[in-house]
């Protein structure tokens, strides 16, 4: 029975679990920090996810760009929101640790979850077995796939000049 | 070969798909819209990984890393234009922005 429940399938169960309900409260959430933060949850169960469906390279990708630029971007944008409002009249009242409570104890699980598959041998074996490694990956990206890597640079110098030139402020003249 | 079947991936991946798509539709609130379509984005990197892996080719990852780029490309421009929205209406409702003229 422990051994059934401590299997790849289960634990990708639980890891599946907590992006949905982690999803649930971004989508459901009404303040902007608060949602971003089960936004987080949200994408490391997804990376766990990846790991345990044999693409650790897939998984490692999620936790750097998503979690750790596009959210940054996020949170950056959301503090130029505020901006100009005088923050501490708005600022929720302290609450000691009942805001992040449930963020916490769903990355909680993810951090159980890893650390199981991290010290169970058998499982690591398992999962080595099924793994597409990111050299395969590379071959992939750069010999077939080389046309829609050209694009996806397009893409990125394209993001990159509009998002200056939205952003930037309306007083004209002067240097770029 | 995979221990998780492919149906269950699916499932998980409709599931994150669907309710970022509710968030897009019933969301006023443009953030939270921009938020739902990471979600949603998500969704169909965990449908391209459970599928590639189900059978082991590269493809499937290569496919969530151009999702990758086009996800950071679609954040940069669109946190930028709510800046502007902001900087404007000094609010984030969506319906503000339903007359073109102005």
């Amino acid at each position: 029975m422990l051994a059934n429940l401590t299997s790849i399938e289960s634990l990708f169960y639980l890891a599946g679990l907590v992006a949905v309900i982690a999803s649930l409260k971004v989508v459901t959430g009404h303040n902007t920090v608060h949602a971003l933060l089960y936004l987080v949850v949200s994408l490391l169960a997804v990376a766990v996810c990846f790991y345990l469906m044999g693409a650790p390279f897939a998984a490692g990708l999620e936790v750097i760009v998503y979690a750790g630029a596009i959210l940054v971007l996020f949170v950056f944008a959301v503090l130029m929101f505020g901006l100009g409002k005088d923050e501490t009249t708005n600022a929720p009242k302290h609450k000691g640790l009942a805001n992040m409570l449930g963020a916490m104890l769903l990355a909680f699980a993810l951090l159980v979850e890893i650390i199981v598959i991290i010290n169970n041998a058998d499982m690591q074996q398992n999962l080595q077995a099924t793994v597409i490694s990111s050299k395969t990956v590379g071959i992939m990206l750069y010999g077939p796939y080389l046309l829609a890597v050209e694009i996806a640079s397009f893409l990125l110098l394209s993001g990159l000049l509009a998002g200056y030139h939205y952003a930037k402020p309306d007083v004209t003249g002067g240097p770029l | 070969m995979t221990t998780i079947p492919l149906f269950h991936v699916l499932i998980l991946s409709s599931l994150l798909f669907a309710i970022g798509f509710v968030g897009v539709v019933a969301r006023k609130n443009t953030l939270f819209m921009l938020m739902s379509l990471e979600i949603m984005l998500n969704a169909v990197g965990v449908a391209f990984i459970g599928a590639g892996s189900v059978w082991q080719q590269a493809d499937g990852q290569v496919m969530f890393i151009l999702i990758l780029t086009l996800a950071a490309a679609e954040v940069a421009v669109g946190l930028a234009l709510l800046i502007r929205m902001q900087k404007k209406y000094h609010s984030l409702d969506i319906d503000l922005l339903n007359q073109m003229k102005g």
